[in-house]
């Protein structure tokens, strides 16, 4: 066994080990991590694959980011979780026996000698200064050039999209309009009053009549 | 020696945990967003080791518009389970039936 | 002025006219309404009598187009004018009495609040008119045809509150669309054959070449085509000039208006038919059978029409049945190929028929809108020349000699008599025996009417101020004359019904005045030629009827009605009980309304609810409208079951669909 298989065996137990326990853990902060472990490990396979941009894209984008937005997320939200997990196990036996028959199937198809698989043999070493970096850039840069712009407005929409989802005005802000403010009238401010002049009142004080009739 | 079914059998018993994931977790939104990134990167196994094998680089090209879209895809979803929370306070599956036909 | 802007001047006048007093009536007021109408009118009228002048001093015939509608598949359809004799005389007698009648309506209409409407409708009528007898092509004539029948469908239900009126106006045009029918089928049938042309003169010059063409109008029974296409044209004309058994709907247009029932039901509208069998003489004479046909419906229509004249109580009634039984007489006319001698009745008829109608609207007016005979009587005393006008009318009707009636009728009769067609000695009979009707009904209504007891006063002040008399109450019911607006159209009127006649029937009868205009086959038809045989000058012709059986009939009818009707008035009575079955049938008209009734009406209204129930209600809404409702509505019952509402029921069908897709693909690499 190859130190590539070796590798790949280990990082497999963990992917798979981290796969189940993501699913199955009763922390959704435990989950998040071990989500984070799954992308870990994933782009150490992908390392193998040769995919050294992808591998570290995986690990910013993931790790560094939809993790931790997961777990602000999780716990952010005052959530029940318990209450969440009634009748986690209900499911197994149907859930169990779907997932059992795909990972058969597949791996029937997959080994199948019609499919074969095998055919695709172990490419040629690359050149010592091949850069997977650049080439992915070139392409992206020349032949994807649409859908990169594409993909970068999508994630545009998606900042936008989620900014205007989860804003919200708190009424106990204090905030003015500019418009509001640019188009008023004198009219919507004063208001001139015609009333007859109170006699002199000797006896009274007279401020509050006289602050009643400003007004 | 690694093969390419190697790895593709890795990804599709990902896939199946994810799919378990889902079918277990029916209550809990949050996770099945996390296992529907785990289908995700079950899927960009694929695309990563047919690049590798046939030499293209055109699978991990596939793979950087994948992860947008899934970047932007979570971002949203956890910005809908975010408004839900705050309107219903509940992120419980079984409370969300507003769709029931 | 050029000819063709002068016809169209003509036929345009009463249409702006009409337009102006109907669409800014509420503007204009009143006076301007019939102002506007008037002066119309009275420019068609001086120009018809201007053209027909030209034309009897030599002027050409015109017929030329004017505006072309459309051109369809190589067929024009244009609106163009036809010029000659026939037309110009029917133009003349048009306006002239379309005149009169709008004068006369000022004073009839005075107190009426559509008095605008009114008089917007009888422009119309006349500009209608004027189309359909200037017409140069079928459609043109079908457009006027139409447009008449559509103007006698207003002017019948003008009073449109009134539920006697609107169903008679309904009924006039039900019955008009029977007629109409066959006559667009009878226009179909002559662009199918006729050379593919709706234009008079290519018809006619087609139409010898297919005298003895037969068609299939059903598999296997091959009919004459001249026969097949006269018959359905004459169908048309059986509804316009209400020939039996379509005659139906013109007692009952009686609820309109009496100077409409002059206008259009008496003088010009329902003489469409007759007119436009003249103006087809060379399809007509082509087939006898055709003839024979209409000789048999226009003698049937003759006399018994006149029967029923003799029982109606109601003025109207009785002029609108002598109005049908005039039309017979014409049709019987057109029978026997004596065209002139039918548009000669027609003329003379427009006349006299004009001022016993205008002259029975002045009696109604004068009594204070009563139209029972038997409550009138001796009113010669208050309106002099309603009385005398009346008389004038009278006589022209049942054909005393010199006057305008006896003229036309007596050709009628004699060439009836000079005829050999089959049918033609019912004919003779019918017509013979209507003089004596024509005389006894006429004078009836006459003495009922004018001599006799004032019956009027004995009539309980209660019993009639149901409709609308409202302007009766104060005073007693003294009947009065009417204003100088409806006499002088009597006045007026009264002048061609006593001298057209005489001055008229040597041109028209026997000299040029119809020649290219109507053709006659006079080998065939002799009747005309033998007419000119006989005919010795008008004087002359008066002068020997003295000793014909017609003229002993006619007076022997006016005897029987002063006999019943001033001397003994048992008489009637007796008659009444003693023949009641008779009575009983002429009073209901010999029951054809109540067949039409019983069998069209119902039968449609059968027929209509039926498919309204099933075809309707069942079938469209019930199976395909709502049904297919229902469908969507249980299916979707069922499928909404599916829409849980709830992620993981879609996120499960979502998985399972995926399992099913791998299975689907395995199963296939497993086969290999």
């Amino acid at each position: 066994m190859s130190f590539q298989a070796f590798v790949f065996y280990v990082l497999s137990a963990i992917l798979v080990f981290a796969g189940v326990r993501v699913i199955t853990a009763k922390n959704p902060v435990h989950a998040a991590l071990f989500l984070v472990l799954a992308f870990f490990t994933a782009s150490g396979h992908w390392l193998l694959l040769q995919s050294e941009f992808l591998a570290i894209s995986l690990v910013l984008v993931y790790v560094g980011a939809v993790m931790v937005l997961f777990l602000f997320v999780v716990m952010m939200l005052d959530i029940d979780f318990e209450q969440l997990r009634e009748g986690f196990w209900r499911n197994l036996p149907v859930a169990g026996t779907v997932a059992a028959i795909m990972v058969a199937e597949m791996v029937l198809i997959l080994t199948s000698p019609e499919s074969n698989l095998n055919g695709f043999k172990e490419p040629a070493a690359l050149a010592a200064d091949y850069s997977n970096v650049k080439d992915l850039g070139r392409q992206i840069y020349t032949t994807y050039l649409y859908p990169f712009e594409l993909a970068a407005v999508l994630l545009l929409l998606a900042i936008v999209a989620a900014i205007a989802l989860t804003m919200r005005k708190r009424k106990d802000t204090k905030w003015v309009d500019p418009a509001e403010q640019v188009k008023v009238r004198r009219n919507d401010r004063v208001r001139m009053i015609q009333m007859a002049a109170e006699p002199r009142v000797e006896d009274r004080g007279g401020d509050t009549n006289n602050d009643n009739a400003a007004a | 020696m690694l093969t390419l079914t190697h790895y593709l059998v890795l990804a599709a018993i990902l896939f199946a945990i994810s799919v378990l994931g889902i079918f277990l977790n029916r209550k809990n939104v949050i996770v099945l967003l996390m296992a529907i990134e785990l289908m995700l990167l079950a899927v960009n196994y694929n695309f990563i080791a047919f690049s590798h094998y046939l030499s293209d680089t055109a699978g991990q090209i596939f793979v950087f518009f994948i992860l947008t879209v899934a970047a932007a895809e979570s971002a949203i979803g956890l910005a809908i389970l975010v408004v839900l929370f705050r309107n219903l306070r509940t992120i419980n599956v079984e409370d969300l039936g507003s769709l029931k036909g | 002025m050029e000819m063709k802007s002068l016809y169209l001047l003509i036929a345009l006048a009463p249409l702006a006219g009409s337009a102006i007093a109907g669409l800014l009536g509420w503007a204009i007021g009143r006076v301007a309404a019939h102002l506007v109408t008037i002066g119309g009118v009275a420019v068609s009228a001086v120009g018809a009598v201007y053209v027909l002048n030209g034309l009897l001093n030599g002027a050409p015939t015109f017929d030329g187009p004017v505006y072309t509608w459309l051109t369809v598949g190589g067929i024009d359809y244009s609106v163009g004018f036809l010029i000659d004799n026939l037309t110009a005389m029917m133009m003349v007698v048009v306006t002239s009495v379309s005149l009169m009648v709008h004068i006369y309506t000022i004073g009839y209409m005075h107190e009426d609040p559509g008095y605008q409407r009114f008089f917007s409708y009888i422009s119309l009528f006349t500009f209608s008119m004027l189309m359909l007898v200037m017409s140069n092509n079928f459609i043109q004539l079908f457009f006027g045809w139409e447009a008449v029948g559509l103007v006698s469908y207003l002017l019948i239900g003008f009073w449109f509150k009134k539920p006697t009126a609107i169903f008679a106006n309904l009924k006039a045009f039900l019955v008009n669309r029977v007629g109409d029918f066959g006559f667009l089928l009878g226009i179909g049938m002559v662009l199918a054959y006729f050379g593919g042309s709706l234009h008079y003169a290519d018809v006619f010059a087609a139409a010898p070449g297919l005298a003895t063409k037969t068609v299939q109008i059903f598999p296997g029974v091959e009919w004459s085509l001249m026969t097949v296409t006269c018959i359905l044209l004459f169908i048309g004309a059986m509804g316009k000039s209400a020939q039996f058994p379509l005659h139906v709907w013109l007692p009952d247009s009686m609820e309109g208006p009496t100077p409409i029932s002059a206008l259009i039901h008496a003088a010009t509208m329902v003489t469409a038919g007759i007119f436009m069998v003249s103006r087809m003489s060379p399809l007509f004479e082509l087939s006898d059978t055709a003839l024979s046909f209409i000789l048999v419906i226009g003698s049937i229509t003759a006399l018994f029409m006149g029967f029923l004249g003799i029982i109606q109580n109601d003025i109207k009634r009785v002029v609108a049945y002598s109005t049908l039984s005039q039309l017979g007489y014409m049709t019987v006319a057109l029978g026997v190929s004596a065209y002139p001698v039918a548009v000669f009745h027609l003329m003379t008829h427009a006349f006299f028929k004009a001022l016993l109608f205008l002259g029975a609207g002045s009696v109604i007016m004068g009594m204070h809108h009563e139209q029972d005979m038997r409550r009138m009587g001796g009113l010669w005393k208050y309106m002099p020349v309603t009385w005398f006008t009346s008389l004038l009318g009278s006589l022209a009707l049942i054909g005393t000699p010199f006057f305008a009636g006896f003229y036309s009728k007596d050709s009628i009769i004699e060439a009836v008599a000079a005829s050999h067609i089959p049918g033609s000695s019912f004919a003779y009979f019918a017509v013979v025996a209507g003089v004596f009707i024509t005389a006894f009904y006429s004078f009836r209504m006459y003495f009922l009417v004018f001599h006799g007891e004032e019956r009027f006063r004995h009539v309980h002040h209660d019993d009639h101020h149901g409709h609308h008399d409202d302007h009766g109450h104060g005073h007693a019911h003294v009947p009065h004359e009417s204003p100088w607006v409806v006499t002088l159209p009597l006045v007026l009127l009264a002048i061609p019904s006593v001298i057209i006649g005489f001055i008229a029937i040597e041109p028209m009868l026997f000299g040029d005045f119809f020649k290219n205009v109507i053709f006659i086959n006079h080998e065939a038809h002799p009747v005309m030629e033998e007419l000119a045989h006989e005919f010795h000058g008008a004087v002359g012709m008066g002068v020997h009827s003295l000793s014909t059986l017609p003229f002993w009939l006619a007076l022997g009818g006016v005897a029987t009605a002063w006999l019943f009707y001033m001397k003994a008035p048992q008489i009637p009575a007796m008659f009444k009980a003693k023949l009641g079955a008779i009575h009983t049938l002429l009073e209901n008209k010999y029951y054809l309304d109540d067949i039409y009734f019983g069998v069209f009406a119902k039968g449609s209204r059968g027929l209509g609810t039926l498919l309204w129930k099933v075809g309707d209600q069942l079938l469209i809404d019930g199976l395909l409208v709502n049904g297919s409702a229902k469908v969507v509505g249980a299916f979707s019952a069922v499928v909404r079951k599916l829409q849980t509402g709830f992620i993981y029921s879609y996120a499960t069908a979502m998985i399972i669909g995926v399992l099913g897709l791998m299975t689907i693909w395995f199963s296939g690499l497993i086969a290999h």
